[in-house]
Parts: C-alpha cells; sequence; structure tokens
C-alpha cells in the first residue's frame, strides 16, 4: 500500500503548487490591479485618512471635512446644504464625485501635482497635511437672494434656475438651480445612507440632482430677440431703424400666422427696431429673421456661444462643470433648403431653439462688456493646506460676439426694456439695468417658460453684474414678470460692493 | 535488543522546534502590537507563553505515551495554532480601536476565546494520546464509528435551517450562542470505519476485475460501496449546500479505497463521479434551481467575481472580491502584521482567515504557510508508509490526506482558484469543533507515527519472531479472497 500512499502525496504536492502559482497569481501579478481596484475600500480608506480641502466663498466654507471615529476618518459635510449642492456638488464614498467636488477632486484630496511641496514634506514630518482649498468667485449675497427669490417666487414655481457672472472677468456670482438636494447624506459612510437618499433623488420626477443651469436647455422665447437685433445692427440698421411689424405675419410658404402675444403689442406697420425690442415684437422680429436669413442668424448665435460643446465652468486652467451646447436648430426642409417657417420661428426663440440659462448670461455679459465675452469660471483662487497662494483665475476673453458699438447700440434697446417695456420689473434702485424678457411656449397646454436676461452698471458706469433667470411653466400669464423681479433682485445684490 | 538503543526518540528535537514555533509567535505578536498600538506593551509575550506551556504539556504527554511519534507535527501544528491566535487577537485589537474602546485583554474577544479553544483541543488530544495506546483497538468500534460519523453528517442537513444555516451552508447546529460543526468530527469517525471496512474487502476490490482500455475495472457489484459514498456526498452538497464538505468526504474515500486497492482505476472513476456530480448540480441549478442553486450561485460568482451584477447581488461575489482585494494589497511582502485592513474582508475570523492573514504576511508568508500545512500532511502520509499495518495505513493516509484536500478546497476557494465553499482553515479558522477535531487528527497521526518509528522488536507487546513479520491482524478482520 505504499505505492499509492506515495502517489496520494505527489497529488497533494501538485494541489498545493496549484494553490502557490494561483497565490502568485494574486499577490504578485494582479496585485497592482486589486490594490487600485475601485472595489477596495482600502484606497478609500487612505483617501480619507487625511482631510479633504474646504471649498469656501466669501469666507463661508461650503464644503468641509469632519473628523469622525470610523473607520473612514473624515467625514465629509456640506453646511448650506441645498443652496450650493448643484456648484459644489458632493463626494460620496462608493461612487464618482459631481460638481466642483469632482472636477476639483485631485487638489482637494492633496493628491495634486500642485501640491506636490506639502506631500513632500509630510515624508520628512510624518504628518498627514490635509487636501488644498478652493475659493469660489461665488458672492454669498447673490448666492442667497438668488435662492431665496427662486425658491420663494410669488408664482410658486417648483422648477427653475438663474446665474449671475461678473460680466467683465467672466466670474459666476451666483448660480442656483430649483429644486435642489441636500447633498450631507450623499456623502455619508453608510452605504444604505446613501443608497436610500440617490434613489430618492434619481427618482424624483422634478429631478433635483440636475443643474437646469447649465446642464439643461430650454427654448428661450422672445430673449433670442437680442440676438435677432443684434445681427441686424451687424448688417447696417441701427436702432432707429423701422422694421415692418403689425398683428400678423405668415412666413413664406406656410399656412400658421405668427402673432403677437396680445393685440396690443405692435399692432402698427411700422416700429423702430427699439420700439420692437421694448415691447417684444413678435411679428417684427420673425420677419426680421426671414429678412436676414437663417445663416445670418445661425452665424451671430454661434457668435455668441451657441454650438460650443466643449465649455466648462469651472477651473480656467481647465476642468469644471460640463455645459450643456444652447443649439438653432436645423431651420431647413427635408430638401436641405431653408424652411422659412421654421426660421421666422426660430427667430422669436421657439420651433428647435434651445439655450441654457449659462448662455443667456453670457450673452447679456458680451453686450455690457462692450462685446467681449469672458470665459465663466466658478474657481477664484487654489490655496494650500496652510493657505498659501498657488493659483490665482486669471481672466480670459473667451469670443467677442459683435463690436462695441453694436454692443451700445443693444444696451440702448435693452435699456429701453427694463426702463419703459416688458422688463419693467427689474428696475432696481441705484443701478442701471437692461434686459430682455422671455416667455416660451414649450408643449401644448403647458405653462409657459418664463426668462430674464439682463445686465446692471453701477453709477460709475461699470458693468458690475450680468443674470439670467429661466422659471418654468409658471403659471398666471406674463411668466417673464415674475423672472424680471428675481433678476432685477439679484443683479442688486451682486452689485454691492466690497469681495462680499 | 542491541538496536534500540540506536533509535532516537527525537523528543528533544520536538522540544527545540517547538521552542523556535513559540519564539516566532511572540515575535509576530509584538509586530502586530508595534504596528497597531505604535508601542509593545510589557505583557506582549503572555499569550505566546501561555500557548508554550500548553504545548510543553502536550509534549510531555507525547513523551510518556508516544516516545517515537514525528517530532515535526506538535511544532509546525503549534506554529499555526499560534499565529492563529495571534491573528485574531489582532482582529480584536483593530475592532477595539475603531470603536474607541480599551484594548481587550489576552483572554477577551475572540482570541482569547481561541486560547481557551486550544487547550481544550489539547486535552482532547492528550487523553487521546493516553486511552488509545494502540491505534489498531480503534478498528473494534469501526462499525460504531461508522454509524456516528454518518449521523454527524446528516444532522445538519436535517435540522431546520432556522439552527443549521449559516451563510448559506447548512453544516451547523446552533444552540444559543454555542454552535458546532459536527461535519469536522466526523472526519475521524469515517476515515476510521473506511480504513476498517476496506482493510476488510480489499481483496475483494482490488482482485475480482474486467480489463478494459488497458485498465483493471472493478466488477459492477464491487461498485456498491463508492456509489454508496458517491450519493451521500452528493445528498450533502445539495441538502447541507457545501461543495468543499462534500469533496472532502468524497476524496477521503476515493484516496483510502485507493491506497487499500492500489488500483488506479478506482481514482479514474472516482474523479469521473465527482465531477460528473459537479457539473450535474451546475446544471440543474442553473436550469432547475431549487436546492441546487447555491451550487450553482458559487460557481458563477467564481466565474466572473469582478463583474458587478455579480458583486452587488445578495450572496454574490463581494466576498471573494473583497478576499482578493486583500490578498492583492498584501503583494509580495505584505503590509506587516498589524499594519493591514482584514477587517475589510467578511468572515475573516473563519473562513476567510487565511486571505486576512495574506494581507499582512504577503505572498512570502503565505507560501511558508502552505509549506507548513504541506510539511504536516506529508509528515502524516510518511507515518502512513512507516506504519506496519493496512489499518493504520489507511488511518494515517486517509486523514493526512483530508487534511491536505481541506487546506486545498478553502485555499483555493479564497484565492479564486476554484468555486469558494465555506470551510474552516485547520487549526487558523477561530472555532472550537475544526480545533478539536484537527487536533484530534494530528494525535491519531502521532499515535501511528509512534508506531511507524518504534523498532519492530521494542516492546514486549510486540516482540515476535522473524524480521520480516506479516501484517498485525485486525480484530475480526477475516479477509475474503476471491482468486479470479
Amino acid at each position: 500500500m505504499n505505492a499509492p500512499l506515495r502517489k496520494a502525496g505527489v497529488v497533494l504536492l501538485v494541489l498545493f503548487g496549484l494553490l502557490f502559482a494561483n497565490l502568485n497569481w494574486v499577490q504578485a501579478y494582479k496585485a497592482d490591479d486589486y490594490r487600485t481596484s475601485d472595489y477596495n475600500r482600502r484606497v478609500q480608506v487612505a483617501e480619507y485618512e487625511r482631510p479633504r480641502g474646504v471649498l469656501e466663498a466669501g469666507g463661508k466654507a461650503l464644503a468641509q471635512s469632519k473628523l469622525t471615529d470610523g473607520t473612514l476618518k473624515y467625514l465629509r459635510t456640506y453646511p448650506e446644504k441645498l443652496k450650493y449642492a448643484h456648484v459644489i456638488g458632493y463626494k460620496p464614498v462608493n461612487n464618482a464625485e459631481t460638481g466642483l467636488e469632482r472636477s476639483e477632486d485631485d487638489f482637494l484630496a492633496g493628491t495634486s501635482d500642485k501640491l506636490f511641496a506639502d506631500r513632500l514634506s509630510d515624508m520628512f514630518t510624518g504628518d498627514n497635511t490635509g487636501g488644498g482649498n478652493v475659493i469660489l468667485s461665488l458672492k454669498t449675497k447673490a448666492q442667497d437672494v438668488a435662492w431665496k427669490e427662486l425658491t420663494q417666487n410669488e408664482r410658486g414655481v417648483k422648477k427653475g434656475a438663474a446665474i449671475a457672472m461678473d460680466p467683465r472677468t467672466g466670474a459666476i456670482q451666483a448660480m442656483v438651480s430649483m429644486p435642489s438636494y441636500d447633498p450631507n447624506p450623499l456623502a455619508s459612510h453608510d452605504e444604505d445612507t446613501f443608497d436610500k437618499a440617490f434613489d430618492k433623488l434619481n427618482d424624483d420626477r422634478d429631478k433635483p440632482l440636475l443643474n437646469r443651469g447649465i446642464a439643461d436647455t430650454k427654448p428661450p422665447g422672445s430673449t433670442y430677440k437680442v440676438l435677432i437685433a443684434a445681427a441686424a445692427l451687424q448688417a447696417g440698421r441701427t436702432p432707429e431703424t423701422s422694421i415692418k411689424a403689425g398683428p400678423s405675419y405668415t412666413a413664406p410658404g406656410t399656412g400658421t400666422p405668427i402673432r403677437n402675444s396680445s393685440p396690443g403689442v405692435c399692432p402698427e406697420d411700422q416700429r423702430t427696431l427699439k420700439e420692437a425690442l421694448t415691447e417684444s415684437c413678435n411679428t417684427g422680429f420673425a420677419r426680421l429673421g426671414v429678412d436676414l436669413g437663417a445663416d445670418a442668424v445661425k452665424k451671430i448665435s454661434q457668435d455668441f456661444g451657441f454650438g460650443q460643446t466643449d465649455l466648462t465652468v469651472g477651473n480656467l486652467r481647465g476642468g469644471g462643470l460640463p455645459v450643456a451646447s444652447s443649439d438653432t436648430g436645423p431651420m431647413t426642409n427635408p430638401d436641405g433648403g431653408v424652411d422659412r417657417a421654421a426660421l421666422a420661428q426660430s427667430s422669436i426663440g421657439q420651433r428647435d431653439v434651445r439655450m441654457t440659462v449659462l448662455q443667456g448670461t453670457m450673452i447679456a455679459a458680451a453686450i455690457a462688456n462692450d462685446g467681449k465675452q469672458m470665459r465663466p469660471y466658478l474657481v477664484q483662487q487654489l490655496l494650500s493646506a496652510e493657505r498659501r497662494p498657488i493659483y490665482n483665475a486669471d481672466p480670459q476673453v473667451l469670443r467677442t460676439p459683435v463690436s462695441s458699438q453694436v454692443a451700445g447700440d443693444l444696451r440702448e434697446m435693452m435699456d429701453s426694456v427694463v426702463e419703459n417695456g416688458t422688463g419693467r420689473a427689474a428696475q432696481a434702485e441705484g443701478l442701471k439695468i437692461g434686459g430682455k424678457t422671455g416667455t416660451a411656449d414649450n408643449a401644448e397646454g403647458a405653462e409657459p417658460h418664463g426668462w430674464f436676461l439682463a445686465y446692471a452698471f453701477n453709477d460709475k458706469g461699470e458693468p458690475v453684474s450680468s443674470v439670467c433667470v429661466m422659471l418654468e411653466n409658471v403659471p398666471g400669464g406674463h411668466a417673464s414678470a415674475e423672472a424680471a423681479r428675481i433678476a432685477g433682485l439679484i443683479l442688486k445684490a451682486a452689485a454691492g460692493g466690497g469681495r462680499d | 535488543m542491541s538496536r534500540i538503543p540506536g533509535v532516537k526518540t527525537r523528543r528533544n528535537a520536538e522540544l527545540g522546534l517547538l521552542g523556535f514555533a513559540m519564539v516566532l509567535v511572540a515575535i509576530y505578536g509584538a509586530t502586530v502590537e508595534a504596528n497597531q498600538l505604535d508601542s509593545i506593551s510589557p505583557s506582549f509575550w503572555v499569550p505566546a507563553a501561555l500557548l508554550s506551556v500548553l504545548f510543553f504539556c502536550l509534549h510531555l504527554v507525547v513523551r510518556f505515551t508516544a516516545p517515537y511519534a514525528d517530532p515535526v507535527l506538535i511544532p509546525a501544528v503549534a506554529l499555526i495554532n499560534g499565529l492563529g491566535v495571534g491573528f485574531l487577537r489582532r482582529l480584536d485589537i483593530a475592532r477595539a480601536l475603531a470603536r474607541d474602546e480599551p484594548v481587550p485583554g489576552i483572554f477577551a474577544g475572540t482570541g482569547g476565546r481561541q486560547l481557551a479553544w486550544t487547550l481544550a483541543s489539547l486535552i482532547l488530544a492528550a487523553v487521546l494520546l493516553v486511552v488509545v495506546r494502540d491505534h489498531k483497538s480503534v478498528s473494534r468500534y469501526a462499525y460504531t464509528l461508522g454509524l456516528i460519523g454518518i449521523v454527524l453528517v446528516m444532522i445538519p442537513a436535517v435540522l431546520p435551517s432556522s439552527i443549521s444555516e449559516v451563510n448559506g451552508a447548512k453544516l451547523w447546529i446552533r444552540i444559543g450562542s454555542f454552535s458546532i460543526q459536527p461535519g469536522e468530527f466526523a472526519k475521524l469517525a469515517l476515515v476510521s470505519f473506511f480504513a476498517y471496512y476496506l482493510v476488510r474487502k480489499r481483496e475483494v476490490l482490488s482482485l475480482a476485475s474486467r480489463r478494459f482500455l488497458g485498465v483493471d475495472f472493478p466488477r459492477g457489484r464491487d461498485l456498491g460501496p463508492v456509489v454508496t459514498v458517491w450519493l451521500l456526498s452528493l445528498l450533502v452538497l445539495v441538502f447541507e449546500k457545501d461543495l468543499g464538505t462534500a469533496l472532502l468526504y468524497f476524496g477521503l474515500f476515493v484516496v483510502t479505497l485507493y491506497v487499500a486497492t492500489e488500483r488506479a482505476s478506482w481514482l479514474i472513476i472516482g474523479l469521473l463521479l465527482f465531477f460528473g456530480g459537479v457539473y450535474l448540480a451546475y446544471v440543474l441549478g442553473a436550469s432547475v434551481g431549487g436546492p441546487f442553486a447555491n451550487f450553482y450561485d458559487r460557481a458563477e460568482v467564481w466565474l466572473d467575481p469582478f463583474d458587478s451584477d455579480q458583486y452587488e447581488r445578495i450572496g454574490g461575489s463581494y466576498q471573494l472580491v473583497q478576499s482578493l482585494l486583500g490578498l492583492g494589497t498584501g503583494g509580495l511582502f505584505g503590509t506587516g502584521p498589524g499594519a493591514g485592513s482584514p477587517l475589510l474582508v467578511p468572515e475573516v475570523r473563519t473562513d476567510f482567515i487565511f486571505a486576512g492573514m495574506g494581507e499582512e504576511i504577503g505572498l512570502f508568508g503565505l507560501t511558508t504557510l502552505l509549506v507548513v500545512y504541506l510539511l504536516i500532511v506529508e509528515r502524516g502520509l510518511r507515518a502512513a508508509i512507516g506504519v506496519r499495518d493496512s489499518f493504520g495505513k489507511l488511518v494515517a493516509g486517509g486523514l493526512a490526506f483530508t487534511l491536505g484536500l481541506q487546506v486545498f478546497v478553502i485555499v483555493g476557494g479564497i484565492s479564486g482558484l476554484i468555486p469558494l465553499t465555506g470551510q474552516t482553515t485547520p487549526f487558523l479558522s477561530a472555532g472550537g469543533s475544526s480545533l478539536m477535531a484537527n487536533w484530534l487528527l494530528i494525535a491519531m497521526l502521532l499515535r501511528i507515527s509512534d508506531a511507524a518509528r518504534r523498532p519492530a522488536s521494542g516492546g514486549p507487546a510486540e516482540r515476535s519472531a522473524g524480521p520480516k513479520q506479516p501484517p498485525a491482524q485486525l480484530h475480526g478482520a477475516m479477509t475474503e479472497v476471491i482468486k479470479p
């Protein structure tokens, strides 16, 4: 019986050899994959060993790390809860970050090359210096007002967004999307808490996780007339040029007439460009758009930023929240020729024209800044853990859609909108505000969206702020009036002196 | 008589090796404390010292009752057992630190309980060595042991799940906070029974045959016992939902059968039956589900553990993935004892203890542990080769092989080599059943190795004529001989 016993010994030797070979596979060959696997909580444990940097605005911490006694040492908290959620985003334990928590992740976590010196000194001192701090361009007063006025609007609207920006620099002063969400449970170290909170938000029909200001496009309605007016001015017309208006306009080759929002608006046959914009004359602008042609309408839109698919708003050195592309729509027939009915409707911001709220803000900003459109940004400054400055935002011109002459003419007309036109609700003491209303039909039987885009000059003649407010499905008529009222208050808060 | 002084008992070698093993255990404990508490407490040596005392007592028992026993077995097992206690204590400390509790005492927590189980196990082993002075006397109770073995195997299967099921496998008897795994003890009883049965039937099984394709196959009617055990194993697989245990019992039987008959055909039949059964269970699990579903799930997990559906499914690949990640994080050298995060691996005190240790001692440490296991197994097989009676050969061979197979099944399972099945890692895993049963196994091997190395003309009881004595007769063993 000894021979089979020896063979059994050999069998075991082979089995142990297999174990050994497999352990080599797991612990040597695949070791790096496993060490850095997304499923490996040790990576997170290490990540949570040092405090993540603070995201702050105006001296107020918007996202900070709190020491706990759990396995994961630091808990991410968001003291302002809903108000800044769409800008800051959140940092979950097991899922991808969102917002600036995502785009500035390296710097906040302390792994960025910019913080190399800190890491190097940590090696010698044995400390675990925290990640870097990110100072936002947001003005807390403007954000407060934007949040309060949107969420407590007078029409009980549940969905909307507002973005304010400094026209001279591109610094975002306020960015609010409604409805919002509390990021705190999403940063919980308890997986169930995250899952429950996330599922609830994700299944919500009002999409609270969506940043309506930049990640969503809506028909801009009459705010789009500003661009048609800009194209007309570029083509040699002036604010005083008469254009054909009237109670109704039927584009060549179509049967459906375009009418004004009420019979009292530009029933006259001729109105000046300025009067037409002030009253928001649909027939006049539809006809003007058809006269200018589809190419001119598309070109002026692209000059102001329509069609840009790679814009982000965050850090000027790269990275940020992705901005959806605003779009003019094709305005063509199936045969490829210009669809004049579509062109006419597009010229008043309907049909297939879609725009983000940020695009509206950037249009107003470019007009306020003498035609120079600044690249929008949210990250004003990066500081090391010891608050040593590492980066300061250096404003950049994104594009120059119109000359300063055209920009001045547009301001003259938009000022008139707020002074004695459809945007009177935006008036604010001490500021010269110009803007444009928009009421956009969106679906059969649904209430229209209310828009207002505007800029404000202070008493020194400086363009201190530009803003765009959009409210979805506003009941009770005059949808844009409520948007204009909120815009005026935001401009006033954003124009307030000092760095907050 | 003149040869007796020339045969060394090698008890002093055992004592020396034991001392070396205990020094390693003490160093391990010190490293754990240094890494976990940033300082070494003045009492770090206490667990190692207590274990040393316990093992020394066993050593004394062996000195008096089995003086010629293999000197490597006790130190090798003591090393693994000691490291197990140290690692469990390390987990207790980690949990206390995470909860901001004071560092647990040496007798507290899982580590302390394992220390107590070690004491109980060593007492059992010593009792076995004292009571069973001749391993052949066990054969007297072979049928009783066989019955006990089968009952022990079947108890959890017939008990309601609330009492017997832990993590999907029905292997337990749980009464309150106390639980035992009867299957662990069944191994010992079944090996004794198989050995006795096969010694009696080996002539029949090895001689009567038909030749087919150059291999001698047994007659159909002689297949009865192997088919019976195969069915029993499959019942275990299906009703206790545990592939590992089924594999263990069946492997045990096939190997003792092969050793007894020296016929490779039994191995071929055994392997075909086993893999056929496993494949059948897999196919049935995929199509019929029901009692087969558990095995099918395990196989699916094994095939693609990193699939996100498998990972997120309850009872899916989470455990295996965490085990692999722990092993991978350890890499070649490991993070060092006490410096890893073994608590991230589920069931790290029992099934996954090898993965938990692997993160900290790395590939090199685990390889060393495997070599120590292999050493124990090969020493057991050597005792089987050396002992003169067939019963002793089969018992020692069966026990040693089962021990090796169990290490293969669990280590292969937690490292993704084979589908994972819940088995304890012998001498490492927390839990009294496994530790006691495996120490009894070692005591039996010690007893048989003592007989193997004892000089033929040694004791007065074994005095007999001639240098080549026939194999000792078993109690009541009437060998049936049928010539072809």
